[in-house]
């Protein structure tokens, strides 16, 4: 469906977006994540066809972007981060206006705008100017008006930033909604969204793609390493290193914190085995007491620290 | 051609959904309606001329107070990031919103065919000369409305883009003014520049092609930069 390969973008001397290559699907929600500044709204920019790449090809059903771009805006719909409407406009008038503009043909044009406005939960702030709304009702006027011609492929950018738990709730029913016939793509810095939302997670750090793949493959090809977590009183650090560290498949030892009764460690052992009854036995010998005991799974959470973090 | 009309639908209504368009409309009315009708019965001639004179000039501050929203607030909402990520092209846009800002001034000169109605009870008017001058007027409006444009694109704060369009089209109408400290040779040069010039030419009653010409380029010059400008920001 979206083929993009080698896409590199430069402002200036500054490199946004570095050679970066995906294919998506036809039916698929993909989700690309990264911190802020990584490059997301711009490649989101660059497959709508606003901005125009340094290097390198998009595809969109076959349609290369340099020669179709009007055909391949026809096939898009966007929502921008923060929805940037006219303010002076009424949201009636305005989705008027967005359904001229993608050719609706006026006998339509109120039927869809009702259907839409249903969908998205606007009908009562259709006579409202667009400047009067909160944030999440603008949210949606943008839904509404990026599914106007009811395109094959959405792209949203940050679709639930700066709304309230339950407007992202919502927001992302509806993405989960339409996103069971349509391509999307959607950015975010929200772990827990992608995770909810997409089918499939492309990651991105400073322009480059440091992985991508479903939620489930990420967290299993990454963590290569179990932490079992300890919270222990009555022990000094230097007698439980030694303990653990004879035990086999331990990798290290580590000191998380130390009060003066308490002690917490951290012992990372390899994945393919599970040591948990070995370290509680071990632990048993002794007359330490216990007060914690639990094994760190790899979370997203976890991988996109990791993935991401300054080198 | 379909999309300009669409666009050009929505930035003509926009004006008057805003008091934009009720200001400006006021402002002209008040000022070429002051300063023709205070001299007019000390000249007691019939004719226009005191209000053409002043036209170019109400035009050069008038004009560009009209056209620094079009693209410069685009601009600064980030809403060219809607409009231009559906199917329309920049030509579009910029077609779309030079049209609106035309119909606009065209919609503030027709009160003013009050003034030559006015004119006609007292007096014999040649209504040749008034027509011209309207005709003028019209083009006239299109050029500065290009210039415009162009400065509305060159920036996303509306003040910064008002006084661009309002020095270029004010040094438009006031070049040939400022001739005689210029050698003999670049005369003819700069006041062919002058759009006080040409424009008072048309309001003689005589439409020359030159004068057309003339208002023409700088309008095809102007929307030219503005759409230069656009997609450079891409």
């Amino acid at each position: 469906m979206i083929r993009v390969e080698n896409l590199t973008k430069y402002y200036n001397q500054l490199c946004a977006v570095d050679q970066i290559n995906f294919d998506i699907q036809k039916g698929e929600i993909l989700g690309l994540l990264g911190p802020n500044g990584a490059g997301k709204t711009t490649t989101l920019r660059m497959l709508t066809g606003y901005l125009q790449p340094s290097s390198g090809s998009i595809s969109i059903k076959g349609l290369s972007i340099d020669k179709h771009v009007l055909e391949i805006k026809k096939l898009l719909g966007y929502l921008p981060e923060s929805a940037p409407l006219y303010h002076d406009m009424l949201v009636f008038d305005y989705l008027k206006y967005v359904a001229a503009i993608r050719e609706i043909n006026s006998a339509q044009q109120l039927p869809r705008i009702r259907q839409l406005a249903d969908l998205c939960g606007i009908n009562e702030v259709m006579s409202k100017p667009i400047g009067e709304l909160s944030k999440g009702y603008k949210q949606r006027v943008g839904l509404a008006h990026a599914m106007m011609n009811d395109p094959e492929v959405l792209i949203f950018d940050e679709p639930t930033s700066g709304l309230d738990p339950n407007q992202i709730v919502e927001i992302r029913k509806i993405i989960k909604e339409i996103g069971r016939e349509k391509t999307i793509v959607l950015s975010t810095h929200i772990l827990s969204e992608a995770e909810a939302t997409c089918d499939r997670i492309v990651i991105i750090n400073q322009g480059k793609i440091v992985a991508d793949g479903s939620t489930e493959n990420l967290k299993h090809s990454l963590s290569s390493k179990n932490m079992i977590h300890l919270c222990l009183q009555n022990a000094d650090f230097k007698s439980v290193e030694t303990t653990f560290s004879a035990l086999d498949g331990v990798e290290s030892v580590t000191k998380v914190r130390e009060t003066d009764s308490e002690i917490d460690v951290g012992v990372t052992c390899r994945s393919d085995s599970d040591l948990r009854p070995d370290v509680y036995r071990k632990i048993k010998e002794t007359d330490w007491i216990l007060l914690d005991f639990h094994q760190e799974t790899q979370t997203l959470e976890n991988i996109f620290r990791e993935l991401t973090k300054e080198s | 051609m379909r999309q300009v009309a669409h666009i050009f639908r929505k930035e003509f209504s926009a004006y008057f959904v805003s008091p934009i368009a009720y200001i400006v409309i006021s402002i002209f009315l008040f000022v070429t309606g002051w300063f023709f009708f205070s001299t007019f019965f000390l000249f007691n001639q019939a004719n226009l001329r005191t209000f053409y004179t002043l036209l170019p000039v109400v035009f050069a501050f008038v004009i560009p107070a009209i056209t620094m929203r079009l693209i410069s607030e685009e601009l600064n909402i980030g809403s060219d990031e809607i409009l231009l990520t559906m199917p329309v092209t920049h030509g579009d846009v910029i077609l779309g919103k030079f049209f609106a800002s035309l119909a606009l001034i065209i919609a503030m000169l027709i009160p003013t065919l009050a003034y030559p109605l006015t004119v006609s009870f007292m007096g014999q008017l040649d209504w040749g000369p008034v027509a011209g001058g309207y005709i003028g007027a019209v083009f006239l409006g299109a050029a500065f409305s290009g210039v415009g444009l162009f400065a509305s694109a060159l920036t996303r704060n509306q003040i910064i883009a008002f006084i661009i369009g309002l020095s270029i089209c004010f040094t438009l109408t006031l070049i040939d003014k400022m001739l005689f400290f210029l050698p003999q040779s670049l005369l003819g040069f700069f006041s062919y520049l002058g759009a006080d010039f040409h424009f008072q030419n048309i309001a003689k009653g005589i439409i020359d092609s030159r004068d057309i010409l003339y208002f023409v380029s700088v309008c095809f010059v102007g929307l030219f930069g503005a759409h230069f400008t656009l997609h450079q920001r891409h």
